[in-house]
């Protein structure tokens, strides 16, 4: 029987100076590397596939699956993209892993470079984390200077380059098309597909891109195997994660557990919601997935339950809110953010995004009728689907659901006029008194 | 005021890091922000002409992107977290605190150039709502009254540590490292605040671990001799592949 939590990723998170290559290395780091050296390259892309590793940047896209997809026979050059753009609401897993251990992704950044014979590779890291930055560039000179990075890595033969590339802002820029532009030095905006990536992706050569959590996974499926990997999660949904509690709970942080852990146990865990208080809705992995509500805490949280529950597993992003949150409020703040983040490219988003929010607002103030919910809900019908990327898509989700699952909400607001709710009964300093 | 020619170096080396020039842009945009205190038409000019691209271009992308400012900043960027979750947990009544304290408004910086408050959308830190940025740093687990505190202390000239890093740099500092230099940093603040650490910490408690890991984590364990093991498969692997492709011959 395998124990609620399985740490790997997060294991060395409470040694001394974990994010050193000295410490790293003290615990058998790099060790994966050496074993992944002596391997046939297509057998990493085996194992990996073997492994049932799904990507972990909300999509869940098989990794191996998505190496195989490169041509090699194509005579460009090929690279290796990490997706560390983490930016969606909620999601706060891949931030603290760099941070802690920099050297578990580079560790796997360079195995799956050589898998897929990639000789430069990118961390696109989000600009606004001074400090992970601070920490990758650290961890990426330490192992060029102990020759984990460079020129013939440790005799093999095989060269790889790595660059730290610090975004500027803009959540688009997650989004792998985007990623890819910006990381080409222009604005931010997703491509058509097809051509995928795999084909013409950077410099419009294959390109492999993978998030942070993915590539951090790949050493350990290398050095103890893919049967050990795919021994944990669930039927479809294999491995461990890093699920990130954060909200009205009394422990929100990080918790990794194999796939399949639910909402119930992960609060329980943490000593349950604050006091008092009831869970009222929560997102199963950031703002981009349909809320859920107390009647989905004993879903298992892999990608097929959650999806069969009508919403997304997303990044795991498990934001709970408790009664006193005002589920009109949250809802419409995260619409703004959507507006503020639409790249501008396609209609429906551009447009469809500001429509939403003036409706939205609207009702908020408990102006307008309760045509509006139908209003709402057709304009999100006209945007899902029909927008360029997923960020639109992503956009019309907090809405659909909150009107499913709390339309007598919206309703309470047009009734009295306004938000029948106290805001600072949902701050964290509520009980401190901290606002007076 | 023309860029100076150290910084037109840089620019030209952050440039040549790359495969294809043009992928340098965004860091040369966080340096000319680091030397200029802001994305100027000078520093515009100099990223088009090392890149060979029109200083319109260079504008498409320098105003496309939030961090990317065209007024002056002030030495401390304080970004207040009003993104849907920091907001409930408090975020939006610091932000209103903070506007009110310094008498600015959003995007806005104080008459004495020290500040500049600004509300950002979710910056991967919701454990640890509300939470405030200063110069891309965290500032974790924030109320009105610390908030308050910490831009007194900025202004004051106090110093002023990251709940999960070193102390506040100024926002010109920070951007350099953005471009890719570091200041040496790297070494300050923790391995990880304890929201990050609350999972592990049960686990440990409990004697839960990773199928084939040792109760107290990996250090000094059979884990240890379990990755030795596999380097020495590793090694006996490639001995054999090697043997074969001798064979082979």
């Amino acid at each position: 029987m395998t124990d609620t939590l399985t740490p790997v990723l997060t294991d060395n998170w409470d040694a001394d100076r974990a994010w050193t290559l000295a410490s790293y290395e003290s615990r058998g780091g790099y060790g994966a590397l050496k074993k992944a050296l002596g391997m046939d390259q297509d057998a990493i892309i085996e194992a990996v596939k073997d492994s049932g590793l799904r990507g972990r940047g909300g999509a869940g896209f098989p990794t191996g699956m998505k190496w195989s997809f490169i041509p090699q026979a194509n005579p460009n050059p090929k690279y290796l993209v990490v997706n560390a753009d983490e930016s969606e609401p909620g999601t706060c897993k891949d931030i603290p892993l760099m941070m802690a251990s920099p050297h578990t992704l580079v560790e796997g950044v360079i195995i799956s470079s050589y898998a897929i014979r990639a000789n430069h590779a990118f961390i696109y890291v989000r600009g606004e984390v001074l400090h992970v930055v601070r920490r990758l560039q650290n961890a990426v000179r330490e192992a060029f200077a102990a020759g984990h990075l460079g020129k013939d890595i440790h005799g093999s033969g095989y060269d790889l380059d790595l660059v730290v590339h610090a975004g500027a802002g803009a959540y688009i820029c997650g989004e792998e098309t985007a990623l890819l532009d910006s990381l080409e030095g222009r604005r931010g905006q997703p491509r058509l597909r097809p051509p995928f990536p795999a084909v013409a992706g950077l410099y419009a050569s294959p390109t492999v891109i993978n998030n942070v959590e993915s590539i951090a996974s790949v050493p350990s499926i290398i050095e103890r195997g893919a049967d050990w990997f795919a021994s944990l999660g669930t039927e479809k949904s294999k491995g461990y994660v890093i699920y990130s509690l954060s909200g009205h709970v009394k422990k929100p942080g990080q918790y990794e557990a194999p796939l399949g852990i639910t909402l119930r146990e992960l609060i329980d865990l943490g000593g349950g919601m604050r006091e008092g208080r009831q869970l009222k809705f929560w997102t199963p992995g950031g703002s981009s997935t349909p809320l859920l509500t107390d009647e989905h805490l004993d879903v298992p949280l892999d990608y097929e339950a959650v999806g069969a529950a009508g919403s997304m597993l997303g990044t795991r992003a498990l934001q709970i809110f408790d009664e006193t949150t005002c589920v009109v409020r949250a809802v419409l703040r995260w619409t703004e953010f959507y507006k503020h983040e639409s790249c501008g490219k396609c209609t429906p988003c551009r447009e469809g995004t500001w429509w939403l929010v003036q409706t939205l607002a609207r009702l908020e103030q408990g102006q307008g009728s309760e045509a509006d919910l139908d209003l709402l809900l057709d304009q999100c019908d006209n945007i899902l689907g029909r927008a360029f990327c997923a960020l639109g898509d992503g956009a019309t989700s907090p809405i659909t659901s909150s009107i499913q699952y709390f339309r007598d909400e919206f309703i309470a607001h047009l009734a009295q006029g306004g938000c029948p709710f106290d805001p600072a009964a949902s701050t964290a300093f509520a009980a401190e008194g901290a606002l007076a | 005021m023309s860029i100076s020619t150290t910084t037109y170096d840089e620019l030209t080396q952050i440039a040549a890091r790359y495969p294809h020039a043009r992928s340098g842009l965004l860091p040369m945009l966080h340096l000319v922000q680091s030397s200029e205190g802001r994305v100027t038409p000078e520093g515009i000019e100099a990223c088009a002409e090392i890149l060979g691209i029109s200083a319109a271009e260079v504008s498409g992308v320098a105003t496309f992107y939030t961090m990317y400012k065209r007024r002056p900043v002030g030495d401390y960027h304080v970004g207040v977290c009003t993104n849907t979750l920091c907001a409930v947990m408090g975020g939006d009544a610091i932000f209103e605190r903070l506007k009110d304290h310094l008498d600015v408004g959003n995007d806005e910086t104080t008459e004495d150039g020290k500040i500049t408050l600004e509300h950002v959308e979710c910056n991967a830190a919701c454990d640890y709502a509300p939470v405030v940025m200063v110069n891309w740093e965290f500032m974790d687990n924030q109320t009105p009254e610390s908030a308050t505190q910490l831009v007194d202390d900025l202004r004051a000239g106090a110093e002023v540590r990251s709940t999960r890093g070193p102390r506040i740099c100024t926002w010109r500092e920070a951007e350099r490292v953005l471009a890719g230099f570091p200041d040496g940093l790297a070494d300050e603040g923790p391995v990880a605040g304890p929201a990050s650490l609350v999972g592990l910490e049960i686990a440990r408690e409990r004697g839960w671990t990773a199928p084939g890991d040792s109760a107290s984590g990996r250090t000094g364990t059979p884990g240890g001799e379990s990755r030795a093991a596999a380097a020495e498969t590793a090694d006996t692997q490639r001995a054999e592949s090697e043997t074969k492709v001798e064979e082979g011959k």
